[in-house]
């Protein structure tokens, strides 16, 4: 069957099951693969995209059942220039990285709605999008750092304001 | 073990060249000046670590496997340090498996750093050599007037410099030098090392990009889930396949007979799994005909298993004569037990878990006229083409094997089943195929950390001092031999400091695969050790701190040194007295059901010592305020932010392990689905403050994925004593009734 979907701006249509989930819509059918299967069960949250800027995990809720438009990790900023992008490369978030997708898409919800979220927001807003490396520090700081909060730095420890992590070798150009 | 000047020189010898030049700059690198022409060449050389374009632009190749352990940062960073280059200069590229590269791709046992620290340094001060000596002949001037800065050679008293884009050319057609004649930057003069880098991959990561196994694509590529049976070494008799076969979607569906067999003790990658195979033209369409698929399975010996039986029958051999007494004997326990002033016995559990790394396992093939080509986030890629050439009896030469990132790795990705079965389905449907396992299919078909259990007796002399120390250790394995990673640890401390000691074993037979998870065996020993000390202490009045302090003090045999790669007390004792200081050990004044706990744990080359300041409420709710870590991996940081990071990273694991997860078998299958059945924390449930510090010692640098994780386990359980007076014997922790809150 036959589905228009609004996905980062623009319209896309693909002809696929109406239980096929949204996930493998945008991974499999529209290439867009930084939204990450973990769970396949809405447990984990590496899935998670916006449904009309609401957080939804996208390896549960069936292509049929999308009734707005989609942003995806490809489509928050054009050039990876969201505020929490450049906060997450400032304090080098992410380990393995699989799961950071899920994350960002997740705190720029919560932004959207709380431009100046305290811990307990962050809590109640990050809570249902695991980390399996453990980063949640540093995820917490990226989001206070990207919400103009600086004063919430260092918290986790280390004396002071942490040290900004250098600009990435090769200028971002060290593609494989 | 780090590698050694000596080991490093023979391995470089076996190109038959000129030593470690022979080996890392023969095929160097060096691109020719304009570059484009020389460029099929030097890809053609997949061993070379350096390539400098004309335009100075510096590729420098990561060798290892990343899943998040950093090694593409580290390893690049050591080598341009010692290349005299600036960082924003380097290109890192990422290298497919290639037997040259030595020491090998693995990313397992936190190696990384300890095996590259030398090696690679070396590789980067021999090309800066060659490009000072090219400059030197250039100029007419000897080449200790030279010296290098970003990128440039300099003559100081001519005040004539050249970049090394410019000398590249010339510096390929050298002799390169002779290791012994390198001579490695002053610590002090460090530009790379010690400064925090950013991630090589992180801008792909926060925009989305294509960059993990799970997303590779290829043209005309087809899809694969497949199905094995719940019982390890079961097979499939029959399926509906032609019913499959009708599906929408879907190009093929036929079973697998496999290699791998039924043991009572099985291998960690022990051959291809039985199993059928479902391949469509998208992953969505094989995996939804999984619910249509109706196998007849021939579960096989392994059904009959259960934890209950398990847990049944350690308790009986408890109470029975040690199947293994020849693993370690100091003095005399049993004597020395009895005339104890006061003994202590405890038995511990700790139970079976998987790794679940966020990314499910995968991988994507290519079997194409005799040769296949893989892409893979293996963790020891070598042994992937070990198992195609076995199972698809092609040489060698015929495997090509692309190193991708992984998401996570944690153990799982040492072992490469997927990777076999991938390469089959390729090869029997003839395309290319990218294989993904559900999170369902990883959590049944994982290579488990072993559960076990010990049975200790200890005793004190009047003065409080540990004067025996007994183990009965049973877990599984049979007759001489331990299921993979279900070994104990015959050197863990307290063993060399305690006069009178024992260590016994029983083995049950097991028909499921085992293997290493993050810090194996000491992710579950240290738990048992540390707890059991901490009753000792407590029942010989004394401070937990000081308790640990005595032992220290008095191992049986003097260090000859504070070197090597053994347990040392003077470093262990470092690392406790840091964090003792640090977290302002027993000067601290706490609420009412809050207390701190203390331990320490030596693995994987680390020493490394936690205290945890934790809340239990009268209904088992467990908030940890706060960790802080002193960790001892020797003299420099290589790369600080990611060194945190990854200490923050192995103690919120630890606290998942400790809390929750637990992988139990009935009728031979697991019972946990998914990660609702074996969780990992959260962020509201992970402290809010994790305070790291580095113990600088004069040692070599080792690895930090590993020692992070031991101690948080027992440091959270004995705080939960301190804090309310139960002592916890038995993780995960949910079975006594605790959980976050």
């Amino acid at each position: 069957m036959a589905y228009k979907l609004t996905i980062n701006g623009k319209v896309r249509t693909v002809d696929v099951p109406a239980d096929m989930p949204l996930l493998w819509v945008l991974r499999d059918e529209l290439d867009l693969k930084g939204t990450k299967f973990g769970c396949g069960a809405g447990i984990c949250g590496a899935c998670t995209v916006h449904l009309n800027g609401k957080p939804i995990r996208s390896c549960i809720t069936n292509v049929s059942a999308v009734n707005a438009p989609i942003t995806t990790i490809e489509g928050l900023s054009a050039e990876g220039k969201h505020p929490l992008q450049v906060a997450w490369q400032e304090l080098d978030v992410p380990q393995c990285g699989y799961c950071q997708a899920g994350q960002i898409m997740a705190a720029a919800a919560l932004l959207a709605k709380t431009p100046k979220p305290t811990d307990k927001d962050i809590d109640g807003a990050m809570a249902g999008n695991y980390c399996r490396c453990g980063t949640y520090l540093r995820i917490r700081q990226a989001i206070h750092q990207a919400a103009g909060q600086h004063e919430m730095e260092g918290r986790n420890g280390a004396p002071g304001k942490p040290t900004p992590v250098a600009a990435g070798n090769g200028n971002g150009r060290n593609q494989k | 073990m780090p590698i050694t000047r000596r080991s490093f020189l023979h391995v470089s010898s076996m190109t038959g060249g000129g030593m470690l030049l022979g080996l890392y700059f023969k095929p160097l690198a060096v691109a020719q000046r304009g570059g484009q022409a020389a460029a099929p060449a030097a890809a053609a050389m997949p061993s070379n670590y350096i390539k400098i374009a004309a335009d100075g632009i510096v590729s420098i190749v990561a060798k290892n496997p990343e899943n998040g352990n950093g090694m593409r940062n580290v390893l690049p960073m050591l080598i341009a340090e010692e290349l005299d280059i600036d960082w924003k200069n380097v290109r890192i590229e990422h290298a497919d498996l290639d037997d040259k590269y030595t020491p090998g791709q693995t990313a397992g046992g936190s190696t990384g750093t300890p095996n590259n620290w030398t090696p690679m340094r070396q590789v980067g001060a021999a090309c800066r050599a060659m490009l000072i000596s090219a400059a030197a002949t250039t100029w007419g001037v000897s080449e200790s007037e030279c010296s290098t800065a970003s990128g440039r050679v300099m003559h100081a008293a001519s005040k004539r410099s050249l970049g090394y884009g410019e000398l590249a050319s010339k510096a390929a057609t050298l002799t390169p030098p002779d290791v012994k004649t390198l001579k490695l930057k002053d610590p002090k003069d460090y530009k790379i090392i010690g400064k925090s880098q950013r991630g090589t991959d992180v801008h792909e990561i926060v925009t989305g990009k294509p960059i993990f196994g799970i997303d590779m694509t290829l043209p005309g590529m087809l899809y694969a889930v497949y199905v094995k049976c719940p019982v390890f070494g079961g097979k499939a008799v029959s399926a509906n396949l032609d019913e499959i076969k009708k599906l929408p979607g879907i190009r093929d569906a036929f079973i697998v007979e496999g290699t791998a067999k039924p043991a009572n003790v099985v291998a960690s990658d022990p051959g291809l799994e039985p199993g059928v195979a479902i391949v469509a033209d998208k992953w969505w369409y094989a995996n939804n005909a999984r619910k249509k698929l109706d196998v007849k399975w021939d579960n096989g010996p392994g059904a009959t298993q259960s934890s209950e039986a398990f847990a049944k029958r350690a308790e009986e051999l408890s109470k029975q004569e040690p199947m293994r007494k020849d693993l370690r004997k100091d003095g005399d326990a049993e004597a020395a037990l009895k005339s104890a002033h006061k003994v202590l016995e405890a038995s511990y559990s700790w139970p079976f878990i998987a790794h679940a790394p966020l990314e499910p396992q995968g991988c994507t093939a290519w079997y194409k006229d005799g040769k296949i080509e893989i892409w893979t986030t293996s963790q020891i890629p070598a042994g992937g083409r070990n198992n195609v050439a076995k199972h698809l009896d092609l040489p060698n030469d015929k495997i090509t094997l692309h190193l991708v990132r992984g998401g996570g790795g944690f153990g799982r990705r040492l072992y490469n089943d997927y990777v076999t079965e991938a390469a089959w389905i390729s090869k029997t449907v003839n395309a290319p195929v990218k294989l993904l396992w559900t999170r369902e299919d990883d959590f049944a078909h994982d290579i488990y950390r072993p559960g076990g259990w010990e049975f200790l007796k200890a005793g004190l002399d009047d003065q409080g001092k540990l004067v025996a120390w007994k183990n009965h250790f049973i877990s599984y394995g049979e007759g001489e031999r331990f299921s993979p990673s279900a070994n104990p640890q015959v050197a863990e401390f307290p063993a060399g400091f305690v006069a009178n000691f024992a260590l016994h074993a029983s083995l049950i037979p097991l028909c499921l695969r085992t293997g290493a998870l993050r810090a194996p065996g000491s992710n579950a020993y240290a738990f048992v050790s540390q707890s059991f000390l901490d009753e000792l202490a407590h029942a010989a009045g004394k401070d937990p701190v000081q308790f640990r302090y005595e032992i220290l003090d008095s191992p049986l045999v003097k260090e000859a040194s504070a070197r090597g790669n053994v347990f040392n007390a003077t470093r262990m004792r470092g690392v406790l007295e840091l964090v003792a200081e640090k977290s302002g050990w027993g000067k601290r004044k706490l609420p009412a059901g809050t207390g701190m706990g203390v331990a320490f744990y030596f693995s994987h080359q680390g020493h490394f010592a936690e205290v945890a300041e934790v809340r239990v409420t009268p209904q088992n709710k467990v908030r940890v305020n706060k960790v802080w870590m002193a960790g001892d991996i020797g003299q420099q940081i290589i790369n600080p932010a990611a060194a945190d990071s990854m200490a923050h990273g192995g103690i919120i694991d630890g606290l998942a392990e400790l809390m929750a997860q637990e992988i139990t078998l009935k009728d031979g299958g697991v019972e946990q689905r998914n990660f609702n059945d074996h969780p990992m924390v959260s962020m509201t449930e992970a402290p809010p403050e994790i305070e790291v510090h580095w113990k600088i010692t004069d040692n070599s640098p080792t690895g930090l994925g590993e020692p992070a994780l031991p101690p948080v386990l027992p440091a959270v359980t004995n705080a939960i004593f301190a804090a309310t007076g139960k002592r916890i014997r038995q993780i995960p922790l949910s079975k006594s009734g605790f959980s976050w809150g």
